[in-house]
């Protein structure tokens, strides 16, 4: 048996309609599972949305997730990934006045790089695994943040 | 051809075959009942509520195995179906349920009679639709019927703004289906269903477990043959009451917490369970963890996400009942019904030990009395309905059930106020049969308002009213978990029912004797009018035997054994 709340990776691809999304998201609240984080955009040239959300729990309740995913009338395919390329995305506000050289270099280790800068702030952006965003982010505190979004993952199976 | 949406609604029924409906009109779904009444197809069953018109449906979808259909208005008219909606959602019985909405451009504004319909639905039904425009309408209709009886049964729930409804558009309901994303797995993995009969023919011990899903699926007839053939006892669940003749020698009776001990014992020492179109409800199981401990699990069901859920199946097969349990018959050469000769010698024993019994008196009615007596009066010439409580347990437990189709009540979501408006829609959809309502003193005060419904229809609806003055089974969890406070659960104070049934211009009879019993129900089906008999039962009689929520099924409490008067 694997950790009982390990984290999970699921996709789902669904018909881009009218409140497709609530009926993803009720279900999750309606049967007591958990969203780490979600993410949805379309998929090019399709009908269809693709779905990316992060959730834990038991084999068996993963199980039953994606069950009752594809039960869902709109659900085309759910893939729980066992092996994937995740990716995660955080855009960070600093102070002008924080050392930039050495956020800048931070920010290179992390596939990332200052996307804006203004008279009293500059916004940097990093892409890469969500572990490593979580790493970097909590390396950058010393710089005092002063706000950071992070984009929840996408991911594909390899 | 070009015409409103309106006018699709009922283009739509037409096509779809629909002979019955039943409704309350409203405001936001006026222009669809304009077009009620211009047309004479289907006939349009009035209720006095929303809720009822939804049972109703309900009753006549589970007695004749068609789609339901129920048409309401925004609103409240929309949140009194609600309750209906869930109660089909949990009990797997196809509806289409159409209501009116506020028309698109109030949508949003708070308008009068305006509520997030597709909202509230999602989560009571199997799909649901808000129809933005009339042209989409066809589709969606046809969708809707499709949906609601293909796969796993339900509910469906499509909210039309009231501008729609009058909205011109092309309507051609030839169209073909295109549901790339919803594509229900009917057929059984043949290797899967190889393994499963090897596995039964290894099996010293092993037992069917039949749910609803058998009756949904049309299956009763094929699992009588299947059982016979194979000669191994077969438990049923509450919502599988009828699958087997209540005369079936491998019938072992209902499980569960309120089933019979050798029910509840044959599943506690198989060694392998064959569920069909069963969903391992916590009222069948009891405590999981002690469920048919040492048994293998064979889960047949159409729903995927049913299997394991609960159970871990060693057998998963996904597939409508009728084609795996046809495929199990052709196979069923290389099961010996010998093998089992010991095993049905057990469970018999189980049976002789604690019989399903009550003890009769001579004086009082004990309410299982007169579930009994109806069997026997009546029998396979009635179908029967309940309400929710005690007398449920009883009529499930007692009533001596022939055939599929033929027990009607509300199982998953244990409606109170289901029985009386089900036994409308049972009556109307077969009428050839007597309806009768087994109900408690609490549950049909539930939808009384009914009563006027069956007059007007001549829908003969026999009401039994198992009268003990309390909430029965709330009234027995007091006693036996509650050091006996009974709060709120006391209803000495309650109507004349007799006065009650005949100010709707129904009938009515109040009835202390078993002679008179028998009186007012030879009377009642004579009259042909809508009846009201209240039955002063034993006021304190408990459902035995029962399994305490949460304990394991081999730990029942029973019936007490009484020394002989």
């Amino acid at each position: 048996m694997q950790d009982e709340n390990a984290r999970r990776v699921i996709s789902v691809i669904v018909v881009n309609e009218a409140s497709v999304l609530s009926r993803i998201t009720d279900l999750f609240s309606g049967r007591g599972y958990n969203i780490t984080s979600l993410t949805v955009a379309p998929i090019p040239n399709s009908k269809y949305s693709r779905l990316t959300i992060v959730t834990s729990g038991s084999v068996r309740v993963i199980e039953q997730i994606t069950k009752q995913l594809h039960k869902l009338i709109p659900v085309l395919k759910v893939y729980e990934h066992a092996d994937l390329v995740e990716k995660e995305m955080a855009l960070i506000k600093f102070p002008v006045t924080e050392n930039i050289t050495d956020i800048s270099t931070l920010c290179a280790a992390y596939n990332g790089k200052i996307v804006n800068a203004s008279e009293n702030i500059i916004i940097v952006m990093v892409a890469d695994e969500p572990k490593r965003v979580e790493n970097f982010l909590n390396l950058i505190q010393r710089y005092n943040p002063k706000e950071i979004v992070r984009s929840g993952s996408v991911a594909l199976e390899r | 051809m070009q015409i409103s949406g309106a006018q699709m609604v009922i283009e739509a029924l037409i096509a779809e075959g629909v002979e019955t409906i039943f409704g309350y009109p409203g405001g936001a779904i006026m222009n669809v009942y304009d077009e009620i009444y211009k047309q004479k197809t289907f006939k349009h069953i009035l209720t006095r509520h929303e809720q009822a018109a939804i049972h109703a449906a309900e009753g006549y979808s589970k007695a004749s195995g068609k789609v339901g259909v129920a048409i309401i208005t925004s609103g409240p008219g929309f949140t009194n179906a609600v309750t209906g909606l869930a109660d089909a959602y949990m009990d797997s019985i196809p509806l289409v349920v159409i209501s009116g909405q506020v028309p698109m451009s109030l949508i949003g504004t708070d308008a009068f009679q305006e509520i997030d319909a597709i909202g509230i639905s999602r989560s009571c039904t199997k799909h649901n639709y808000l129809v933005t425009n009339a042209a989409d309408l066809p589709g969606v209709l046809k969708e809707a019927f499709y949906i609601a009886s293909s796969g796993r049964p339900g509910p469906v729930h499509v909210d039309i703004p009231k501008d729609v409804t009058a909205q011109i558009a092309e309507f051609d309901y030839s169209i073909e289906l295109d549901l790339e994303t919803y594509k229900p797995h009917t057929k059984g993995n043949p290797r899967q269903i190889k393994k499963v009969m090897e596995a039964i023919a290894n099996a010293r011990r092993p037992l069917f477990y039949l749910g609803g899903g058998v009756i949904n699926s049309n299956a009763a007839y094929e699992v009588r043959e299947l059982v016979k053939k194979t000669g191994i006892p077969a438990v049923e669940t509450f919502m599988a009451r009828g699958v087997l003749s209540h005369d079936d020698e491998l019938l072992v009776s209902m499980l569960g917490m309120h089933g019979s001990y050798a029910a509840n014992m044959a599943m506690s020492e198989t060694d392998l369970v064959i569920a069909l179109g069963a969903r391992f409800d916590d009222r069948v199981t009891g405590k999981l963890s002690e469920f048919a401990k040492n048994a293998g699990v064979v889960h047949v069901d159409i729903d995927p996400a049913s299997i394991s859920k609960l159970v871990s199946a060693d057998y998963p097969i996904v597939g409508d009942i009728k084609n795996v349990v046809c495929e199990m018959l052709e196979q069923s050469i290389v099961i010996k019904a010998e093998k089992y000769e010991q095993w049905r010698k057990t469970i018999k024993n189980f049976d002789e030990l604690h019989p399903l019994a009550y003890h009769d008196d001579t004086e009082n009615i004990k309410p299982q009395w007169v579930i009994e007596r109806v069997g026997e009066l009546l029998g396979d010439s009635a179908n029967i309905s309940t309400d929710v409580g005690q007398h449920q347990m009883w009529s499930a437990q007692f009533y001596p059930f022939s055939r599929p189709r033929q027990f009607i009540s509300s199982g998953g979501l244990g409606t109170m106020g289901f029985g009386f408006p089900a036994a409308i829609g049972v009556k109307a959809a077969s009428p050839e049969k007597i309806s009768i309502n087994f109900t408690g003193d609490g549950s049909i005060l539930m939808n009384c308002q009914e009563l006027m419904t069956a007059v007007e229809q001549k829908l003969p609806v026999i009401n039994i009213i198992l009268n003990n003055n309390y909430l029965g089974m709330v009234r027995q969890w007091q006693t036996l978990f509650y050091d006996k406070r009974y709060s709120e659960t006391d209803l000495s104070i309650q109507p004349d029912f007799v006065k009650l049934s005949e100010a709707f211009g129904g009938i009515g009879y109040k009835v202390a004797t078993k002679e008179e019993f028998d009186i007012a129900l030879k009377d009642a089906i004579e009259k042909n009018i809508v009846a009201f008999i209240d039955v002063a039962v034993e006021r304190l009689e408990d459902v035995m035997p029962m399994v305490p929520s949460g304990g394991s099924l081999y730990n029942m409490m029973l019936l007490e054994k009484k020394e002989k008067k």
